[in-house]
């Protein structure tokens, strides 16, 4: 039982580092009602510079601390005065959507700086352990120990007893009240800002040299249990974040003890979904309370669509319908098919970010659905090619909606965090799953394209194949639009309350939305598998969410032709401008941060 | 007993805290059908925070809500909007980017019936498929439904129908407020909850609402209005009544109700000791 201690002691450390996440993380929130989806970006720059620190300049341990917070804490500033601050007076959704962009952009430099393989953090303490009982200590477990209480007693008394600490939880109580007051908001935002970033850089560092060991994966990573953390304890609520961290420190760390290093995460996300669904406001949340009434704000940016007329969307379809007739490189075709692909992903995602204004931030999963349940029906039960992707596209429909249904109750910011989380959830079944989806190995051999008996192999078959599926589903989801559902989504989305008022269910319309996207996301999944005809856990990542979710921005949310526009846009042009491919997220990230600043609508207007 | 039998609406004890704050305390109130019943208050007297109860929006902590003899504390809105109780929202809720005929054809959903069979377990995915192949049935509902929204636009005059198409969030704020009580009206609703409908308009717009709602309830709507213009409440109610702190303080008639001592403390002792208006709570 020796080491029951120290998964014990193991699990308050990694808790204590949690902390300092969930801690800027839940100032954020109380100032800004905002989930700052680049804090774990801020922790990655954080564990970089430290290595810089001591590996390039040998910097002393207390000076690397001082050095790793004030860099982050720099940076910290730069997001809040450049990234959000102009974003002040826009739609509920541009904040979230920026500092998404700004935490793909910051991965992408720190990647392209630094190169994505691992490297040494090296601990400046000594290697010594204490034993505790029967397990036992190092001075690195102090050190992390330490920092976490001190930067805890630091905030308490910088919150309760200056000037500037007043202020803060002023505006976290009432932002209004607290500006008429005389209230320095900005400052106030720059004060959470800088804090919650040095924090958020010092822990990077800390666990890494815990680890001895920072890659750039570290940040969704950090940013996700950041949130779970705040989230369990209650979003906003900075005491509740410390108790959340440890809490979660503590189930996964038990977690691995008992069922093996690779479930870690799998806890950290399943407590969250528990969480979200039993006790949405955290397990410290005073009692329910209505929203406040929104006064003209609504959640998406207000706009009139572009009206394309038919005939010219007929004349478009006709001539990519036409175009490998004429002699086009099987590169641009290829180009084209990939465009096609993504293209009914952005339609599905398009749908429930767009109409009903559920921003998933995990619909990669139900391409991994899809494209599984795909390569294996017709892998081990024979099942023919066409039918085994219209089965892929029904079990993302149905399984993705029963996984997604724990976050219907909740809004905005919230949702996004708890389709990330479910998505990450699916990725990681998929890795310990192992009968039944051949684990890190993943799925070769998938079989080609097949349609009556015919394989489609060379491009041109397999381009009609997969426009043709597209142009269906944009047909089918434009219909839809124009039907009394397309109104009831739009309707929730706009004013769940209001909506709710005039008895629309939440959960049967948010279902109805994601079982539609998601037969147009598992169709696209499967079609991928067999052309690519080996799969497995990473094939479908969170940079293919992204990439939708950039791609639905930029062509007008819930607008079915931006959607597509959007597609063939950020597929085609990097190929047409011969982008490396390592530069390519880092110029999606930023056309996302543009299109959010300045033209929120994207290209064809919001729906 | 009796009274609560003829009764639509009939509140008992109905309580409602916010950790040490009361917002509703205990409040009684009897709306009997075809009536017009307006309640009064200071702001922060927990009037909306009633409204809220009343409609699902909120539970209670204790007391009970009746409507038309059934027990329905604690229905979800939903429940109470299928039931036939229609609302207002103190601050405007109309969905903005949605049409003038979409936010009020969203007022007529609880009774859509076609589009939208009432089947256990597969209704959902019926009402899918129903709204993607569209067969006559569903057409023919959706058509009469627009008919009949225009209908309801044409009692606001030339305010509405011109803008039938333009999204709401284009519309004035006086408009913004017609259409939220054009949409409450698509429900058909059994009781019509008004949330101070006349906020913000000039005196024009105000006594044409006031004859809307005064044209209503002679139709037999029953009505339970929030209103701030004691003019407007003095000509439209049966009864008033009277909150203040989350109390009923006084309940009878318009001329009974002015003349009321704590009334009149009420407004200008509150008034003037300056305590914090926060919306909302009220």
């Amino acid at each position: 039982m020796s080491s029951w201690l120290d998964y014990t002691i193991n699990g308050l450390i990694v808790g204590n580092v949690y902390a300092l996440v969930a801690v800027g993380l839940a100032l954020i929130f109380g100032v800004s009602r905002l989930i700052n989806f680049a804090q774990g970006s801020i922790y990655l720059v954080g564990a970089y510079i430290g290595w810089v620190a001591v590996v390039q300049l040998h910097t002393p341990l207390p000076l690397t601390i001082i050095v790793v917070a004030v860099a982050a804490a720099i940076v910290g500033l730069i997001i809040e005065r450049f990234g959000l601050r102009p974003l002040q007076n826009s739609v509920r959704i541009a904040p979230l959507l920026a500092t998404i962009g700004i935490s793909f952009v910051l991965d992408q430099l720190v990647m392209l700086t630094f190169s994505p393989n691992p490297r040494a953090l090296p601990s400046q303490l000594p290697e010594v352990r204490f034993q505790v009982g029967n397990g036992t200590i190092g001075p690195l477990d102090l050190l992390i120990a330490g920092v976490g209480i001190t930067s805890a007693l630091l905030l308490f008394v910088f919150l309760r007893y200056s000037k500037l600490g007043w202020a803060v939880r002023a505006a976290s109580q009432d932002r209004d009240a607290a500006m008429q007051m005389g209230v320095d908001v900005n400052r106030v935002n720059q004060a959470v800002f800088g804090i919650a970033a040095a924090l958020g850089g010092v822990s990077g560092m800390l666990v890494g040299m815990y680890y001895n060991q920072i890659d750039t994966a570290m940040s969704l990573q950090a940013t996700l249990k950041g949130v779970v953390a705040e989230v369990v304890g209650g979003a906003g609520n900075v005491p509740g974040a410390v108790i959340g961290s440890l809490l979660l420190g503590l189930v996964e760390s038990y977690g691995v003890a008992v069922f093996g290093t690779s479930y870690r995460n799998l806890f950290a996300f399943l407590l969250l979904v528990v969480v979200l669904v039993l006790r949405p406001n955290g397990l410290f949340a005073s009692a329910r309370q209505a929203p406040p009434e929104p006064l003209t704000g609504t959640f998406i940016a207000p706009s009139r669509p572009v009206r394309i007329p038919r005939w010219a969307l007929a004349v478009a379809a006709a001539g990519f319908a036409i175009l490998p007739l004429f002699p086009v490189s099987f590169y641009v075709l290829q180009t084209l098919i990939n465009a096609w692909l993504l293209g009914m992903l952005a339609l599905s995602l398009t749908l429930v970010a767009g109409t009903i204004g559920q921003v998933s931030l995990g619909h990669a999963a139900l391409l991994a659905i899809g494209a599984y349940t795909s390569a294996l029906l017709s892998l081990t039960l024979n099942v023919p090619v066409g039918l085994a992707v219209i089965g892929g596209g029904l079990m993302s429909a149905a399984l993705g909606t029963l996984l997604i249904s724990p976050s219907f109750r909740l809004r905005g910011h919230y949702v996004s965090i708890a389709t990330l989380a479910i998505g990450e959830i699916v990725s990681l079944v998929i890795l310990n799953w192992e009968s039944v989806t051949r684990g890190p190995i993943g799925i070769s051999g998938i079989p080609p394209l097949s349609l009556f008996g015919y394989d489609l192999i060379s491009p041109t078959p397999i381009y009609w194949f997969s426009f043709a599926v597209m142009v269906v589903l944009a047909l089918l989801q434009g219909r839809l639009l124009t039907s009394h559902l397309g109104r009831s989504f739009r309707a929730i989305r706009d004013d769940d309350i209001a909506a709710r008022a005039y008895g629309l269910s939440l959960n049967r319309y948010k279902s109805l939305a994601f079982i539609f996207g998601g037969f147009a996301a598992g169709v696209s999944g499967g079609i991928a598998a067999h052309l690519y005809s080996y799969i497995n856990h990473e094939t479908f990542n969170t940079q293919q969410s992204i990439l939708a979710l950039t791609v639905v921005i930029l062509g007008g949310l819930g607008n079915v032709v931006g959607a597509i526009l959007g597609s063939v846009a950020l597929v085609g042009l990097p190929e047409v401008f011969r982008i490396a491919a390592e530069y390519r997220i880092l110029i999606y990230g930023i056309v996302l941060l543009l299109l959010v600043r300045f033209r929120p609508q994207g290209l064809l207007g919001t729906m | 007993m009796a009274e609560q039998l003829n009764s639509m609406l009939s509140l008992r004890g109905l309580t409602r805290r916010f950790g040490g704050l009361t917002a509703v305390d205990a409040i009684d109130l009897d709306l009997a059908k075809g009536g017009l019943v307006s309640i009064i208050g200071p702001n922060g007297a927990g009037k909306t925070t009633l409204f809220n109860l009343v409609t699902g929006i909120d539970r209670p902590d204790a007391g009970t809500v009746h409507f038309e003899g059934q027990d329905i504390t604690g229905l979800s809105p939903e429940r109470l909007a299928a039931a036939g109780i229609a609302r207002t929202f103190q601050l405007g809720r109309v969905f903005g980017n949605l049409s003038v005929m979409d936010n009020v054809l969203i007022g007529a959903h609880t009774r859509l019936r076609a589009v939208k069979p009432a089947v256990p377990a597969i209704g959902p995915l019926l009402e899918l498929g129903l709204a993607l192949l569209r067969p006559a049935s569903v057409q023919a509902e959706e058509e009469r439904l627009r008919e009949e929204v225009k209908a309801i636009l044409a009692r606001f005059g030339e305010r509405l129908l011109p803008r039938i198409d333009q999204p709401a969030y284009s519309l004035s704020y006086a408009n913004r407020r017609r259409v939220e009580i054009a949409r409450a009206l698509a429900l058909q609703p059994r009781l019509l909850l008004l949330d101070e409908p006349t906020a913000g308009m000039n005196p024009t717009e105000t006594s044409e609402m006031q004859a809307l709602v005064a044209e209503l309830n002679a139709e037999g709507l029953t009505i339970l209005l929030i209103e701030h213009k004691l003019e407007m409440v003095m000509r439209l109610s049966d009864r008033v009544i009277v909150m203040d702190e989350g109390k009923k303080i006084a309940e009878g008639s318009g001329e009974d109700v002015r003349s009321d001592p704590k009334v009149i403390e009420a407004y200008l002792g509150h008034g003037l000791s300056g305590t914090t208006e926060q919306e909302s709570a009220a």
